[in-house]
């Protein structure tokens, strides 16, 4: 039971170092030294980091989890939010030396040593949690390479902002998930596998590439449209709003999640901007206006729609009572709805499936 | 959704006295629902019994009534008050039975009556009544085990033919699970089911399919009247199902289930809490799952604020009472803000980056008899809490915390008893779920048994095995290093897998204090990290730390003066809440005097560890490590090192005393509380200021004892040393007796297992007073020698009952003036001859009219809280002031201090015993302090106070029936007043045939003779015997003073036999002889109740 241990470190973009050991792709004496960079950002959420790490919007970044031990149940197959992960590495406090779940098929570190992520371990997650918090998500590198090249590549490391990552997990070829009577035709700029699954339940969903365009859509004369999550900066999504627009004036009923939020609203001519340090997690109070109730909701997003740049575009239907940004809206004039955040969940709570209902209505209403 | 406005006055119901299953976690909510609904302007009205809480405060409701918790009395309040509502979900099951009874009886929740919030009648009753909650569940398609509801015993055994064995019985409308229980076999059936309908108030017990050694879960939901509801904390037992999980170790949050798993468990409290219709307010749900199938079944639901809300709140930093409290008059959740970010509100879900674990304490040494095995009926008495980063970590610390001689997860010298146990005796044991049962898994794991084999046999999810496991394999890594070898990586490696200083010490034979020095210059302290309900992501604006080993620290320097409290730990016997008023109270006014005030202290149940009652709170073990630890890393943030307190929290703080640095001891110095502590100087002193105390000696082995109790005389009292609530102490009339006690503390007994006699731990032989009266003084010394004295009691058992399990009176009832001022005096003496600074309690003994000192303690006692509710002085604000430098003169002139109000009524104190949870042990009281919790009475007379405190206390005073008398040759003739009473009060009187000659032949009549117990099978045939009676329901009282030695079956088995029937027995003839006075008084004047701020009010 007992590892052996490889020390290994982590330098964020302003030069703070972190020191930990090496787990995951990598980790062993007999691996060559790694880097692994990318944006370091946290989550904080106490149970999902299988799904976590599979989804695609993590595209770029590197995972801080708060929750100090991870790896507890282990990994299952049914869990995984895509075929990949995403996430450039992993970074914790106390990686699990045992898994123990009934459903559980695999360990984390061979998970991740599975899928060629490095981790790193033994950090003052907290610590770095607070220095995100303070400077906001920034470009870092870890692993067990030298500090100095550890330094280097944290340096010469982007970032998300401005940075188009859709062409890295959306899908290149249409394929068909479920087989429900409504006919959804689901823009993927990286879905997630229980999105599909959530459409599935009630729709044949056909899954299209990023960059297809509003008259190949309409070919498959749809139901509804659906625009997915994604990772990076939607302002550099070139494309996909112009699409929307035109898909817009259709009249077929369409819903965004996430980047799909964002994409919509920059369709109507309205804006985004960064977070400081992004949502993520499983617990953010989001109120729905309309009912005036509160839903806990999960979060994974670094960018936000300005709702002042949308004033006569669309509605505002949910707001997010920890910083009051927008987290959803009705778009005037057309047979389109959006949020910001995870209704599907996966991991996090279920209290919004009933978006999907309000899908399933509005489709049906046509 | 704002604040109501058509309710303007609100009667909070709180929960009594502590009792096993119902402690301090009461008095923190209830003092938080109280403080916010003030805060809101409402006018609050508050019931409680219980005088050691905080709540009781006069200061914290408009009006406090310190009044039974009885229908008839709450009845009384309510007509007099005419509150708009009633709140019942903060005060425990005690709180939600009452409203339960009112409501029944049409006085609340009904038009015209208060209205109930928090929880309606209906609500209550869904998920109080297992009927109806599974049938509930089952309604909204949640999986329930298999069961069904009985009555009686046959219709039990038809249920039992549908189940099939193993069953669990459990009772309706109990607390902590009382008379809960497992049957493998249909004896065992029968007679669980039996106490399962007697321990339940409406007789009706839910038999289900047993599911023990599945994974237990707990959820805290919160649910405002707009719907929103939201999960506070995930809780998972580490002990699997089948051991109460008040009994349980346990964790937050969950450790073993992953995301689909928990949501889908987070579905299910939710459409739980909205089905049975809890409409605002928190509520906790408990899930039971099958570990290799995932299947997931609801066991059950607390529609109030409970004991694992108080854990919650305290693990998350997500105060839940007074959320609920908010939640009752109309707020939302998005309406309330998050205290501890104030940027975010309410309505959103904590979620936390560390461990907690807490684990149970339990006080089985203090019950011969009981077998010692956890199981589904509640039996601990406390808990302690532990924040680390990891769950070894937190582990350690939380086993550190309970005090009970353990450093650890063993490595430690407790673990030497393990020398002598098999391999397979281990496997074996770790199979029966005791309180050593984690010492003994670490001893398996250390053994290299594997971690398969151990949570095959314990039944622990194998990820805590391992957990357990990593922290034995760094044990045996130390062991192959030395002290001298340890570089900084090896030391935080152990401090972060929770290793005491004092650990490593045992493992490499050197001191504690060498391996702190040793681990300071390696430079190796701990970080100090925030508790903020977010895991970092907002900033928090509370200092609410615990330690580890890691880079930051985030303590935040203070410009003020400050002193550091140190609290009592976990309740025990002898040990608790009175101890944590006190430091509440030092903490409240030493706050208002402008100090920085910051608590240390390791009990989750207690308002001294809600994060408002001081500035900074530590929540840490309360050992010499941790402690010097806080004073260290506060010294360095602020530049200055702080005071410390150590005498408001009993034994805990005052045993570190000698340890810490001197200098920074506020109020009485640790060599004036060694004085007192240590037997010979504190002999001396006592001859030097001519005080008279009984004769006796120290003793450090059987011969010396022999010989100090000859030279004495019996009957002697012999009592170890340095122990707390009279452990281990007796009483002994010969010198048979005497070889035997002394065995016990030495050999056979818990202490005797703990190390036995030695040097340091001598047995104090004194001659015992017979008949005299005991009388406890607080009194607080300033430094200009003036001395307050805070109240005198007169104890009304005889001295040979602890004075903890004794009922007392303010003012004395039967002493003259001139011995209270005798008293008084010697009281003086002591306190300027031992120099106190602050406050210390004084135990006489009064025979005719000698009086004799029996202990002083310079420290707080535990009836400082009685003696400030029955004077009006408010005793510890003025002591912690007085320790930090003020004199009692100035705090006159600043009007803390104002003379005592008397002579317009008297105030009884009254012991609260647990017996109802030890069915094989004697009641009768003796020398060894046994109760958990304590009620008050107040009224114009002693007789009708004594009464009111029974009431509060549980005891029936019946008005009509057969009360069985049996009493010892010495009481006899005190017993024929008594018996008249009885009969004059139209009770019909039941004796044996000794009692009851003596008794006829003095003019009293006795109606019933009834045979010995002891000679059931031998005397007549057609003669009841006692126990037979009592079993048969037709004794409504005992009265049943035991022998001083000698024989004690008949009495034993009458007393044991009345507690399994749930009927009240007297012990004492003093008791006896206030009890029917009381009763006296009842009939001649019905009972009123008065607030006590009318009582307090100054002419």
């Amino acid at each position: 039971m007992t590892r052996s241990i490889r020390p290994a470190a982590l330098v964020l973009k302003d030069g703070t170092v972190f020191e930990g050991e090496a787990i995951g792709a990598g980790s062993s004496e007999l691996s060559a030294p790694v880097i692994a960079r990318g944006e370091v950002v946290f989550h904080t959420g106490l149970s999902g980091y299988q799904e976590i790490l599979t989804d695609p919007s993590y595209a770029g970044q590197i995972i801080t989890f708060t929750t100090p031990h991870i790896g507890n149940y282990g990994t299952a197959a049914p869990d995984n939010e895509s075929a990949k992960v995403f996430a450039r590495g992993v970074i914790v406090r106390e990686l699990s030396r045992r898994r123990s779940n009934w459903r559980s098929d695999d360990s984390l570190d061979s998970f991740l040593k599975q899928h060629q992520v490095s981790g790193i371990a033994g950090i003052d997650t907290r610590k770095l949690t607070r220095v995100l918090r303070e400077s906001g998500a920034m470009p870092g590198a870890f692993g067990t390479a030298t500090e100095s090249e550890l330094r280097k590549a944290a340096l010469s490391e982007k970032g998300t902002t401005g940075r188009n990552l859709i062409a890295q997990v959306t899908t290149t070829k249409s394929f068909i998930h479920g087989s429900g009577k409504l006919k959804v035709v689901a823009f993927d700029f990286g879905i997630k596998t229980t999105m599909l699954n959530c459409l599935g339940e009630f729709a044949t969903v056909h899954v299209v590439p990023a960059t297809t365009s509003a008259s190949d859509v309409m070919a498959l004369s749809p139901n509804g449209i659906f625009l997915s999550n994604g990772p990076g900066d939607p302002e550099m999504v070139h494309g996909a709003p112009a699409t929307i627009r035109e898909l817009l004036g259709t009249g077929v009923a369409m819903f965004g999640i996430c980047l799909g939020h964002q994409l919509m609203a920059l369709a109507l001519g309205g804006k985004t901007f960064k977070l400081p340090f992004g949502h993520h997690g499983a617990n953010h109070p989001v109120r729905n206006l309309a009912t005036n109730t509160v839903e806990i909701t999960s979060q994974n997003h670094n960018f936000c729609v300005d709702a002042d740049s949308l004033a006569t575009k669309a509605e505002v239907t949910h707001v997010n009572l920890n910083d009051n940004t927008n987290e959803g809206m009705k778009v005037l004039g057309a047979n389109a709805f959006s949020v910001q955040y995870h209704p599907e969940a996966g991991p996090g709570p279920h209290d919004s499936r009933y978006l999907f209902a309000e899908f399933v209505a509005r489709m049906e209403a046509k | 959704m704002p604040r109501r406005n058509d309710i303007k006055s609100i009667l909070v119901l709180g929960s009594g006295p502590i009792v096993i299953g119902q402690a301090c976690e009461f008095d923190y909510s209830g003092t938080q629902a109280c403080r916010v609904l003030r805060a809101e302007g409402y006018r609050v009205i508050l019931a409680n019994s219980n005088p050691a809480t905080i709540m009781t405060d006069p200061d914290f409701a408009d009006r406090t009534y310190i009044e039974p918790l009885t229908p008839d009395f709450i009845v009384k309040i309510i007509e007099r008050e005419k509150p708009d509502a009633v709140l019942p979900t903060l005060g425990g099951q005690t709180a939600l039975n009452l409203a339960m009874e009112l409501f029944a009886r049409g006085k609340v929740g009904v038009p015209g009556t208060p209205e109930l919030i928090g929880a309606n009648a209906e609500a209550i009753a869904t998920a109080e009544d297992r009927g109806k909650f599974k049938q509930a569940m089952i309604e909204i398609g949640l999986s329930v085990p298999l069961s069904g509801i009985a009555h009686t015993l046959p219709e039990a055994q038809k249920i039992l033919k549908e189940i099939g064995l193993p069953v669990i019985i459990r009772p309706a409308y109990i607390l902590g699970g009382r008379g809960t229980g497992i049957a493998h076999t249909p004896e065992e059936f029968k007679s669980v089911v039996k106490n399962g309908l007697a321990a339940s108030p409406i007789s009706e017990v839910l038999i289900e399919t047993s599911i023990v050694g599945w994974k237990e879960y707990e959820l805290e939901v919160m649910r405002d009247r707009n719907d929103n509801c939201v999960i506070i904390c995930s809780i998972e037992n580490v002990d699997a199902m089948g051991v109460h999980t008040g009994d349980s170790i346990t964790v937050a949050p969950a450790m073993t289930l992953s995301d689909v798993e928990y949501q889908k468990m987070r579905d299910a409290a939710f459409a739980c809490i909205r089905r049975v219709g809890v409409e605002t307010g928190g509520s906790n749900v408990q899930f039971a799952v099958n570990p290799t199938t995932g299947e997931q079944v609801v066991i059950e639901m607390n529609p109030r604020v409970s004991r694992s809300s108080a854990l919650a709140s305290k693990a998350t930093g997500f105060p839940i009472a007074k959320i609920a409290a908010k939640l009752a008059v109309g707020y939302t959740l998005d309406e309330i803000s998050n205290d501890i970010t104030k940027k975010t509100p309410a309505s959103f879900e904590p979620t936390i980056d560390y461990v907690v674990v807490k684990i149970p304490r339990w006080a089985f040494e203090k019950f011969p008899g009981t077998s010692g095995v956890l199981g589904t009926q509640m039996q601990s008495v406390g808990e302690a809490m532990a924040i680390g980063r990891t769950f070894a970590e937190s582990l350690q610390k939380a086993l550190r915390s309970l005090e009970i001689g353990r450093f650890g997860l063993n490595c430690d010298p407790g673990e030497q008893i393990f020398e002598t146990i098999s391999d397979q005796d281990l496997l074996n044991l770790i199979a029966i779920p005791t309180p050593e049962r984690i010492f003994q898994i670490g001893e398996c794991l250390r053994r290299k048994i594997s971690v398969e084999e151990v949570a095959d046999s314990c039944k622990f999810d194998p990820w805590f095995v391992d957990q357990m496991l990593s922290i034995v394999e760094e044990r045996t890594h130390l062991a192959t290093t030395s002290l001298a070898a340890m570089t900084k990586p090896d030391w935080m490696r152990a401090k972060r897998m929770g290793f005491a200083d004092a650990q490593l010490a045992w493992l490499w034979k050197t001191s504690e204090q060498q391996v702190r020095t040793a681990r300071l210059q390696a430079g190796v302290r701990p970080v100090y990290k925030a508790v903020d309900t977010c895991s970092a992501e907002f900033s928090a604006l509370t200092p609410y730390h615990y330690s580890t080993y890691e880079d930051e620290s985030e303590i935040r320097a203070t410009t003020k003066e400050s002193v550091i409290i140190l609290g009592s730990g976990p309740n025990r016997i002898g040990q608790g809440i009175e101890f944590d008023y006190c430091c509440v109270h030092a903490s409240f006014a030493l706050r208002d005097a402008g100090f920085e005030t910051i608590m240390l202290n390791c009990n989750p149940e207690t308002v001294s560890t809600d994060y408002d009652t001081s500035d900074k709170l530590y929540f840490e073990p309360l050992t010499y490590e941790d402690v010097m630890n806080v004073i260290e890393a506060e010294t360095a943030s602020s530049g200055v090192a702080p005071k410390v307190i150590v005498g408001l929290g009993g034994q805990t703080p005052l045993k570190l005393a000698s340890r810490l640095p001197s200098n920074l001891i506020a109020g009485t110095n640790s060599q004036s509380i060694d004085v007192a502590e240590d037997r010979e100087k504190w002999s001396a002193l006592c001859e030097s200021l001519a005080i008279a105390q009984p004769p006796g000696g120290t003793a450090r082995n059987l011969d010396q004892a022999i010989e100090i109790a000859n030279r004495i005389g019996y009957p002697v009292l012999v009592r170890p040393s340095y122990v707390l609530g009279g452990r281990a102490m007796q009483i002994v009339h010969d010198q048979q007796h005497l070889q035997k006690a002394m065995h016990e503390m030495d050999k056979d007994g818990s202490l005797g297992r703990e190390g036995g006699l030695s040097a340091e731990r001598p047995v104090l032989v004194d001659r015992f007073l017979e008949d005299a009266i005991e009388v406890d003084v607080d009194a607080i010394r300033d430094s200009t020698n003036e001395v307050l004295i805070g109240g005198v009691m007169e104890h009304v058992e005889q001295a040979g009952v602890h004075s903890g399990d004794s009922a007392c009176t303010i003012p004395p009832a039967t002493l003259s003036k001139s011995i209270v001022d005798e008293i008084e005096a010697t009281v003086t003496k002591i306190a300027s001859a031992l120099n106190v600074i602050g406050l210390i309690n004084v135990q006489f003994a009064v025979t005719g009219e000698s009086v004799y000192v029996i202990e002083a303690n310079p420290r707080a006692s535990r009836t400082v809280p009685f003696v400030a509710k029955a004077t009006g002085v408010p005793l510890v604000k003025v002591a912690s002031r007085v320790m930090l430098g003020a004199t009692l003169g100035q705090l006159r002139q600043e009007g803390l201090l104002s003379a005592r109000v008397s002579g317009r009524h008297v105030s009884v104190k009254e012991a609260v015993l647990p017996f109802n949870r030890f069915s094989e042990v004697d009641t009768a009281l003796g020398p060894e302090m046994r109760s958990t919790g304590e009620v008050m009475g107040i009224d114009d007379s002693f007789a009708r106070a004594f009464a009111k405190a029974q009431f509060a206390a549980g005891t029936t005073l019946p008005e009509s029936g057969l009360v069985f008398v049996s009493l010892n040759d010495r009481d006899k003739s005190g017993g024929v007043e008594v018996v008249k009473g009885l009969s004059s009060l139209g009770l019909q009187v039941a004796a044996t045939s000794g009692t009851a000659k003596y008794l006829t032949s003095h003019g009293c009549e006795v109606t019933r003779i009834v045979g010995k117990f002891s000679e059931r099978s031998t005397g007549e045939k057609n003669i009841d015997d006692a126990v037979k009676l009592i079993e048969a329901g037709e004794i409504v009282l005992v009265i049943n003073t035991p022998r001083g030695y000698g024989t004690r079956s008949d009495g034993e088995a009458i007393r044991k036999a009345a507690n399994n029937c749930r009927v009240s027995v007297v012990t004492t003839l003093s008791a006896a002889s206030a009890a029917v006075h009381g009763m006296i008084e009842r009939r001649n004047r019905p009972f009123t109740v008065k607030s006590l701020q009318e009582f307090h009010a100054r002419q």
